[in-house]
């Protein structure tokens, strides 16, 4: 029986074939999922900051960028993923609402996509596929079954990457 | 700094409070532009885990619209004005004088899109008086912005703010209901970590 774990806000999740990974409404925060081809094992986290540094109390490490990304290593470590087989797949990262001004709610997706592309980019992880930007909400579905992340918007299309 | 976990019920009984008499300004300004009853349920204070906030508007991946204002001053909030697609659709239809149902997602054009802005503009002005009245606190609210799209795409990038202090946040949520059933949206005040404590102190319950 397949089923389909829910990662929530600020929230880390591993899935193994037939299990999927599923994320609703990502807006401005961004689903990285992480991918063992061989075991076909993920991880999903949906983090919602750049990084950890900046804040006040960094105790969800799921929350973050740079500690997100960092979590699902140890919990793939940890089911037996092989680090040098991992790959990504990002999605998220939008600008929710337009304004005049150019305030820091106005660019955090913008933020988000930057710092997890660095942070990936820091621990050698290669990022095959990314849809990140414009202004709209995407749900991910990941399927570690064949490494797909299927992506529905409303009103912007279906696809999967 | 307060933990939202920590509030007192006398605490919550205050904010409650405040939140009905701003919400019900607020119904009636709401009221006067549609030239329609209505109602509102008793401001709900709740403090949720991000993850949780979507669920009280129906899941992050329902479709909604959120009008959104950041309001600075010495106590620093956001607000959201959120409902249901349709619910904002059927607001355009009261707002233009077109008959029920001829305003859908897809033809949403930039006037209505201005007049829920507006809508969005004068509820939270309303609120905000009766909120300064009480607390002698000047706020000020930015311009709305608004955005048609997933609930939790929606929440996310308000909530974010937040993520930096904490893993909740404190909402005072009024559900605004027209001809006693049918709602229409929530009005959500989500003050900043660092403002509830002058907001609690200005009506004397910081203790």
């Amino acid at each position: 029986m397949s089923r389909i774990i829910q990662v929530g806000m600020a929230d880390m999740k591993i899935a193994q074939s037939p299990d999927k990974l599923m994320t609703p409404g990502l807006g401005s925060c961004i689903g990285i999922c992480l991918y063992d081809p061989g075991k076909k094992l993920a991880s999903m986290a949906h983090i919602m900051l750049p990084s950890s540094l900046q804040a006040k109390n960094a105790v969800n490490r799921a929350k973050f960028a740079d500690t997100a990304i960092e979590l699902a290593l140890e919990e793939l470590d940890k089911t037996g993923a092989a680090r040098s087989r991992l790959v990504a797949k990002i999605a998220g990262g939008a600008q929710m609402f337009k304004f005049s001004g150019d305030s820091d709610i106005m660019k955090i997706g913008f933020r988000n996509s930057a710092a997890v592309e660095e942070q990936l980019n820091r621990l050698r992880i290669r990022l095959v596929a990314n849809d990140t930007g414009g202004n709209y909400g995407r749900t991910i579905t990941f399927d570690p079954e064949n490494g797909e992340l299927l992506i529905k918007t409303i009103g912007y299309g279906e696809r999967i990457i | 700094m307060v933990d939202f976990k920590e509030l007192s019920s006398l605490q919550i009984d205050a904010l409650k409070e405040i939140g009905n008499i701003g919400a019900g300004n607020a119904a009636t300004a709401l009221a006067q532009m549609i030239n329609t009853k209505i109602d509102m349920n008793v401001p709900q204070i709740n403090i949720l885990a991000f993850g949780d906030v979507p669920e009280l508007v129906g899941g992050a991946d329902n479709y909604a619209v959120g009008i959104y204002l950041n309001v600075t001053g010495e106590a620093a909030t956001n607000i959201l004005f959120l409902m249901e697609v349709e619910k904002g659709c059927s607001l355009v239809d009261m707002l233009m004088g077109r008959s029920p149902g001829s305003t859908q997602p897809e033809n949403l054009s930039d006037l209505d899109i201005s007049a829920m802005m507006e809508v969005g503009n004068i509820i939270s002005a309303t609120y905000l008086n009766a909120l300064s009245m009480f607390t002698q606190l000047s706020f000020t609210p930015s311009v709305p912005a608004l955005a048609i799209d997933m609930a939790g795409a929606i929440l996310g990038a308000i909530l974010a703010e937040y993520g930096q202090v904490g893993d909740s946040v404190l909402l005072l949520d009024t559900l605004f209901k027209k001809d006693d059933q049918d709602v229409v949206g929530h009005f959500f005040l989500l003050p900043e970590p660092g403002a509830l404590d002058t907001i609690l102190s200005a009506l004397g319950v910081n203790f």
